[in-house]
């Protein structure tokens, strides 16, 4: 294998598994907002007990995540080094921007958050709660932004040719607000929602199948379903924008997404399917016209298909792109479904009973991860062949001096470490889960000792 | 050519990242330095107080390899690409190790069983070493220069060449700085036998210090030429060496009278004027290339756009008072002694 097919692997692997815990920390930070605004608000204990238990789930996962981001922010120079000359001057503020404005906030706090618990006032300590929260919030924003003008770049202009071709920024405003990146933003927030909620239900659902910490479950619940509900709904609407916007800015994106290959025609809407790139062809249920109505509501629309590019200017992985796509798009009709009905049930005072739920919910956790991480790939792959939409080649973009023994080198490093790291978040845990939402000793760890 | 106070951006934005790193150095130095003597306490309970010493902290002082990082990768991209593709194995044991070290810190504790414990207190120890050591050797390839040749392409070897003698050498006085650094830390950490043991230590930790640190610059006065031709040239700047070396044997002094905390202001003072030593040393080079002047890195072919130099500026000028205000918040919060309980580590 070559140095860029080595480097797209060990790129896709160490973003997709770090991908795994900044969303998490995102959604469990709102939740955590949540129960101790709470536990303020009325003085119920639960709520501390709520915040406290689900604070050391953060803990791993935060630490995790912020581990797994320090290799990526450095991952550009290492492999992609052609790329990060060439974006240095737009992509780099950015990250620049990403390191002062939000995980300067979210680290510092932190501290304070994990053990300041007897060091600070509680109005204090649910502060920097929000610190830490707002802080990954601001992350997303940096680290979207610099993504989205990847995807849709504005405010910049190109200078020099060749190897030194560089783009540099015109507008900065105009960069951060490219034509994608509030959408995206907006997508990928409540993205983070989903799997934070749907982590916190996961849980207590488990807990309430077992008829154990039955009144904090109940407790736990409520405004989890409330935020999953709401973001499932409004998810819809913010994945329509998008794809709206991707029709606009990167139609070989959208056709591939839909597996549509005619240049001009009207453009199918698919169910499911599956795409033969040779025989340019979709076989699965689909609502002919569909896309067309979605881009344009009207159902005999034309929509640019992938031959209207040439055959090096347009995504090769046409059915991965179409499945990545739809798998994110299947899971977000069944949350929907599932947090309608649950919340249906929840108004007539039954969802508790129906144990059928509380075991679907138990498994929960991993569809708004799955959706998240196959929409990641769905805009990732349906990008290519471009590294910079339109500018640079992803073929054009790896470091020219690295050789492919050195990235299998490093690609094996973290497979081995990413491996154990992954072992070691699942046993802590399901240890933390086990242990549960229990009352607070303050000797028990001396005892434990 | 826009300038602020008739200095032009790019020189503007050396300072800034040469603050940045020179906080990463003192900052970190701390958690790097308290974890390379780890595995000299006997005790477990010894060992978990210091990993509660940086426990609340180690998360912010990280803040500053990624503010570093990413004012290295906006101001000077071409230097931030070059050096780290060329030094790919390097960078990719120091990225690996920083993850063995944040996974030590947080699972170390987490279980009872001996075995547990003194295997994570092994990588932790490593990690630390390497991490230190590391950070050296490509302080000293940035010193010494890497084979660059045109386009600001790297043509040398993978991972040996970057282990010159000299490499070695500001590898283990970093080693040594960095120890030091954080058994004064550790020092103002903790009470009682631990702290009798640290104050032997750390006397130990001078020692080795100085001693790496005198070789350090015999070799380089004599085997590094452009060190002597620059102080003929700017001899004005002689005042660095004469300062770092105070600060350097203030420190031995104030630790005879116990004054940990200003050993500490001069011990991070240190870690300043040598990192200011070699900014003068290079500037304007970022990257000396060995091969041929023509082919160096400098802060003028590596800079961002003056544009984005400008809103950089005005980026670090909102955000670093922040980041201040921050970190006053956290280190008055955790200030004092080691208090162990169910929350720690």
């Amino acid at each position: 294998m070559d140095v860029e097919i080595l480097s797209r692997i060990q790129f896709a692997f160490t973003i997709a598994f770090h991908y795994i815990f900044p969303p998490l920390s995102i959604g469990i930070g709102l939740m955590l907002v949540i129960f101790e605004g709470m536990f303020l608000k009325t003085g119920n204990k639960q709520y501390e007990i709520l915040t406290r238990f689900w604070l050391k789930i953060f803990a791993i996962i935060f630490g995790i995540g912020v581990a797994t981001g320090i290799i990526m922010e450095f991952e550009f120079g290492t492999n992609w080094a052609v790329y990060s000359r060439y974006v240095g001057d737009i992509f780099g503020s950015a990250l620049a921007a990403e390191g002062l404005f939000a995980f300067g906030l979210e680290s510092t706090f932190l501290g304070v958050l994990l053990f300041g618990w007897n060091r600070v006032s509680p109005v204090v300590h649910f502060i920097s709660t929000l610190g830490v929260f707002l802080g990954s919030m601001f992350s997303a924003v940096w680290i979207v932004v610099a993504n989205s003008w990847q995807q849709t770049p504005a405010g910049y202009h190109i200078v020099g040719d060749g190897f030194n071709a560089r783009a540099e920024v015109t507008d900065f405003w105009q960069m951060v607000f490219n034509p994608s990146s509030v959408d995206r933003v907006i997508h990928v927030w409540q993205g983070a929602f989903l799997a934070g909620a749907f982590m916190v239900l996961s849980v207590h659902a488990y807990y309430l199948l077992k008829g154990k910490h039955k009144e904090i479950s109940y407790l736990a619940f409520k405004p989890a379903l409330a935020i999953a509900t709401i973001f499932s709904l409004t998810q819809l609407f913010s994945g329509h924008r998008s794809a709206d916007l991707v029709a606009e800015h990167q139609p070989a994106k959208l056709a591939a997404m839909e597996g549509h290959y005619q240049a001009k025609s009207p453009a199918d809407l698919y169910l499911f399917g599956w795409v033969d790139n040779k025989a340019q062809k979709v076989t699965g249920l689909g609502i002919p016209g569909g896309l067309s109505f979605l881009v344009h509501q009207d159902f005999n629309a034309d929509i640019i298909g992938l031959n209207a590019y040439d055959v090096k200017d347009r995504p090769s992985q046409v059915n991965a792109v179409f499945q990545f796509y739809h798998i994110m798009i299947s899971i977000g009709m069944v949350l929907i479904f599932l947090t309608l009905y649950a919340s249906f049930l929840w108004w007539r005072g039954k969802l508790f009973e129906q144990k059928w739920m509380m075991r679907i919910f138990a498994f929960s956790v991993l569809l708004p991860q799955i959706a998240n991480q196959a929409g990641w790939f769905a805009a990732e792959m349906g990008r290519q062949p471009w590294i910079v939409y339109g500018h640079l080649r992803t073929s054009e973009g790896f470091s020219q001096e690295v050789s492919a023994q050195q990235v299998l080198f490093s690609l094996i490093l973290f497979g081995v470490i990413y491996s154990l790291l992954f072992l070691l978040f699942l046993y802590s845990l399901n240890k933390k889960i086990k242990h549960g939402p229990v009352d607070y000793h303050p000797t028990s760890k001396l005892a434990q000792q | 050519m826009a300038t602020i106070l008739g200095i032009d951006y790019p020189t503007l934005w050396f300072f800034v990242v040469g603050f940045l790193f020179s906080g990463y150095a003192i900052l970190e130095g701390l958690d790097y330095g308290a974890g390379m003597w780890h595995l000299f306490f006997q005790k477990d309970e010894s060992r978990r107080i210091a990993i509660n010493a940086i426990g609340p902290l180690w998360d912010a002082n990280q803040v500053w390899l990624v503010i570093g990082g990413g004012a290295l990768f906006a101001g000077f991209p071409v230097l931030y690409a070059t050096m780290l593709s060329a030094m790919y194995v390097p960078f990719m044991l120091f990225l690996a190790m920083l993850v063995f070290r944040s996974s030590a810190i947080k699972f170390r504790s987490a279980e009872p069983m001996l075995w547990w414990r003194k295997t994570w207190d092994i990588i932790y120890f490593i990690s630390n070493l390497l991490i230190s050591f590391l950070l050296g050797v490509v302080l000293g390839n940035l010193i010494e220069g890497i084979e660059l040749k045109e386009n600001f392409v790297y043509d040398g070897g993978v991972f040996l060449s970057f282990l010159s003698p000299y490499a070695i050498l500001t590898g283990i006085t970093t080693v040594a700085l960095f120890m030091m650094h954080g058994a004064i830390f550790l020092l103002l950490k903790t009470e009682g036998r631990l702290y009798a043991k640290l104050t032997f230590l750390l006397r130990r930790s001078i020692v080795f210090f100085i001693l790496s640190f005198s070789i350090l610059s015999v070799y380089t006065i004599v085997f590094i030429e452009s060190v002597a031709d620059r102080f003929r040239e700017f001899p004005l700047f002689f005042v660095l060496p004469i300062l770092a070396l105070l600060s350097i044997a203030n420190i031995p002094r104030l630790v005879s009278k116990h004054k940990y905390f200003q050993a500490l202001i001069f011990s991070s003072l240190t870690m300043s004027f040598l990192l200011m030593l070699v900014a003068f040393q290079l500037f304007p080079v970022l990257l000396l290339s060995t091969i041929s002047p023509e082919y160096n890195i400098t802060i003028y072919n590596a800079a961002s756009s003056e544009k984005s130099l400008g809103i950089m500026l005005t980026i670090a000028a909102i955000g670093t008072p922040l980041i201040f205000i921050y970190f006053l918040f956290l280190y008055n919060t955790f200030k004092g002694k080691v208090i162990m309980d169910d929350d720690s580590y």
